[in-house]
């Protein structure tokens, strides 16, 4: 890596939400412009380069033709990073995975919908191999401006392995479930500080399953607080469609 | 959009071209993928030899997502956080649209501390998008380069000056919503959590910094505004009307060429038809088309404009009716002031009435139909729901500000050709994909209503259809 990287930003099926909260880095994105060279930003910038080593992703991949495009980017890129719910867990997306394909396609498109290539979404990481993720929906500015500054220490920052709760409790919230409302925090990866419930919700779940999640004991939890089998798919399906077989 | 979705580098087909609509001439302008704005959108221009333009395109070439079909089924607590999903830059809009349409569908009433804390969300996200738009998307073309980024360099003062606003604004979001993209304070029936007095007085003297900030923002506009081109095409303007403020959060459809109606209406006025050479539909109402956002909303509410919001836009030569589309921009500026004065009154009132720790109001399910109209930074969002007795949703149709001007972008094309003839590509270039900028679309949003079957004429957009 050499040392004022040339920086990339893509986006595919997504609300470009992430790439947002990039430029919401306001004065400090301006620091960081100092140590990377930004060759490639649609949202911000009219300029642009295929010469770069860091690609950051945002977005699920939704047709066949966004394969060749993943695929020549991976390819360019010394080190790929996938941005936001949709491209690391395939996101909100992922919702119309549920649905019968032919059926969205006529319900959106009726007789055209020949017309339209799609397919269930997935992550970017079905496709490609991805060297980093940066989580959540949106991602968190502060996660992203840390996980540069170690990708220019030559490092990949991992995220923490252990569920929301732990960082819910320590942010001194009360229990979603003693209050008789269904919460994800105890299966969802944690680093977000458990900012859905800080601000008076639930956690929903965007930054995917926690690889040290126990789904058999939320599922108790779930079963202890009355909660039906509908409420709890409900929840489940939001963020977590790409692995649902899991569950 | 079109039903294609080139990728970078493969050639553009047109999947359904217009008779001789292809490149058939000498030369071909493509703007692939055009910078600086939300979304994917071309723009193909078709010159002769002499450079002359004989026809000018607008396609939209966006991913379609299905948030149609995703939202089926689903209980009315999580509509509002599915649909912010559709763009990033407009999700406390969509949103505040998506609780008003529930809550009109089970005949909820909010409270005024809610109701004010809501136009607050509004205001913070008109100015935080606006801001983006003028400062970091239109900017570089009225100074000549290719980004923000540069005028690090050359625009030191200007370039940290409109940041700061821009912060300010971010935080403004924060502080009422939980944060700046996708919140999560806001709900049907109320707040999940409320800002507390220090805060709010903490935000009163951010407010009033922001506000001579501003205005050195619309003293460099000022100076800039010989850099908009010269044109003029009068048009339609549609946008909420209010008898007693600028109609932000509620009010009727109104209309520079028809009369108002209410939002239960809106689709008397969002007419929809199709075109060959694009799959979204387009909108007319009394004319070819029409515009919406912060122009329309200029033109016909710029009387309730905040007393600085009319000062500044004096200062800029913004006058109603204003029929010059790259003025857009500037009308978004005259806006940012207004946001910013407004959102003072109404946090003296919530402090002088003393904030009330109030608890979101129950809601009693039952079936039945809504429509919430708001208007967001690129014009006026129309979200209409059907509920069962479970509330749980049955169809959804949503009608999005960038969808409506379309077609408008497209007439200004046109009436621009003499205008553009003879130019070098580049400056065809740029002309054009400033004109697309100028209105400020939300493709992400608009592309989530392909419906080129001409079957039901009920709805613009499509967004949710069973």
């Amino acid at each position: 890596m050499p040392a004022k990287p040339k920086v990339a930003f893509f986006d595919f099926a997504g609300c470009e939400g992430d790439q947002l909260q990039v430029a919401n880095l306001e004065e400090r994105l301006l620091d960081l412009v100092s140590h990377i060279d930004i060759v490639r930003f649609r949202e911000i910038k009219t300029e642009k380069r295929d010469n770069y080593d860091i690609a950051f992703v945002e977005g699920s991949i939704t047709r066949p033709e966004d394969e060749p495009r993943i695929r020549e980017i991976r390819e360019n890129a010394k080190i790929l990073v996938a941005i936001g719910a949709c491209a690391t867990i395939g996101g909100i997306n992922c919702l119309k995975n549920f649905i019968n394909e032919s059926e969205y396609k006529a319900t959106v498109y009726g007789d055209f919908s020949r017309w339209y290539s799609t397919y269930a979404a997935r992550p970017v990481s079905a496709v490609v191999k991805v060297d980093m993720d940066i989580h959540g929906c949106p991602i968190d500015k502060n996660e992203f401006a840390r996980a540069v500054k170690e990708l220019l220490l030559g490092k990949i920052y991992s995220p923490p392995k252990y569920p929301v709760c732990v960082e819910c409790k320590m942010a001194g919230n009360i229990c979603r479930f003693e209050q008789g409302r269904l919460c994800l925090g105890i299966v969802t990866r944690a680093g977000c500080g458990a900012c859905c419930v800080n601000e008076g919700s639930v956690c929903w779940g965007c930054r995917g399953i926690a690889p040290d999640a126990n789904m058999d004991a939320a599922g108790q939890v779930m079963d202890e607080h009355g909660f039906t089998w509908l409420e709890a798919q409900d929840h489940l399906r939001l963020y977590f469609g790409c692995n649902i077989n899991k569950l | 959009m079109t039903r294609e979705k080139p990728e970078k580098q493969t050639p553009v087909k047109n999947p359904q071209p217009a008779p001789g609509a292809e490149p058939s001439g000498p030369k071909t302008l493509k703007v692939k993928h055009l910078t600086r704005v939300e979304g994917h959108g071309n723009i193909i221009v078709e010159l002769d030899a002499e450079n002359q333009v004989r026809d000018c395109k607008w396609h939209v070439v966006e991913a379609p997502r299905f948030f149609e079909a995703m939202v089926q089924g689903r209980p009315y607590e999580d509509i509002h956080h599915i649909v912010s999903r559709i763009c990033g830059i407009c999700s406390i809009g969509h949103q505040l649209c998506s609780i008003q349409a529930t809550e009109d569908a089970f005949g909820l009433n909010v409270s005024e501390q809610t109701l004010d804390l809501r136009k607050l969300a509004l205001h913070a996200e008109n100015m935080q998008s606006h801001l983006l738009h003028i400062g970091y998307l239109v900017l570089p073309d009225l100074l000549g380069v290719d980004s923000v980024l540069p005028l690090a360099q050359t625009h030191k003062d200007e370039l940290v000056n409109l940041i700061s606003c821009r912060r300010v604004a971010n935080e403004f979001s924060s502080l009422i919503c939980g944060r700046t993209t996708h919140p999560q304070r806001l709900i049907p029936g109320g707040m999940e959590l409320i800002p507390n007095q220090d805060e709010l007085t903490g935000l009163q003297a951010k407010l009033y910094e922001s506000l001579d900030r501003m205005d050195k923002i619309v003293d460099l506009f000022a100076a800039l505004s010989d850099k908009w081109p010269d044109f003029n095409r009068p048009t339609e303007y549609v946008a909420l009307v209010s008898p007693t403020e600028y109609a932000l959060y509620s009010g009727e459809i109104g209309s520079s060429k028809d009369i108002n109606r209410p939002a239960q209406l809106y689709q008397q006025i969002t007419n929809e038809y199709c075109v060959p050479q694009s799959t979204a539909k387009w909108a007319k109402n009394t004319g070819d088309s029409y515009l919406v956002g912060a122009l329309a909303r200029f033109n016909l509410n710029h009387r309730l404009l905040s007393p600085g919001a009319r000062k500044a836009a004096d200062k800029l030569g913004l006058k109603a009716p204003a029929h010059n589309p790259f003025f857009n921009t500037v009308a978004q500026l005259v806006e940012c002031v207004h946001s910013a004065e407004d959102s003072l009154e109404i946090i003296s009132r919530l402090l002088s009435r003393g904030l009330k720790d109030e608890k979101p109001a129950r809601i009693k399910v039952k079936a039945g139909k809504g429509v919430g109209a708001i208007e967001v930074p690129r014009g006026i969002l129309i979200h209409s729901y059907e509920y069962n007795h479970e509330g749980r949703i049955v169809t959804a149709d949503c009608v999005i500000p960038t969808n409506q001007n379309h077609a408008n972008i497209q007439m200004d094309m046109n009436a621009m050709r003499p205008m553009l003839s003879g130019l070098e590509p580049e400056a065809i270039e740029l002309r054009l994909s400033m004109l697309v900028r100028g209105y400020d679309p939300c493709i992400s949003c608009s592309t989530h209503l392909i419906d080129v079957t001409g079957a039901p004429k009920d709805s613009l957009v499509k967004f949710v259809r069973v």
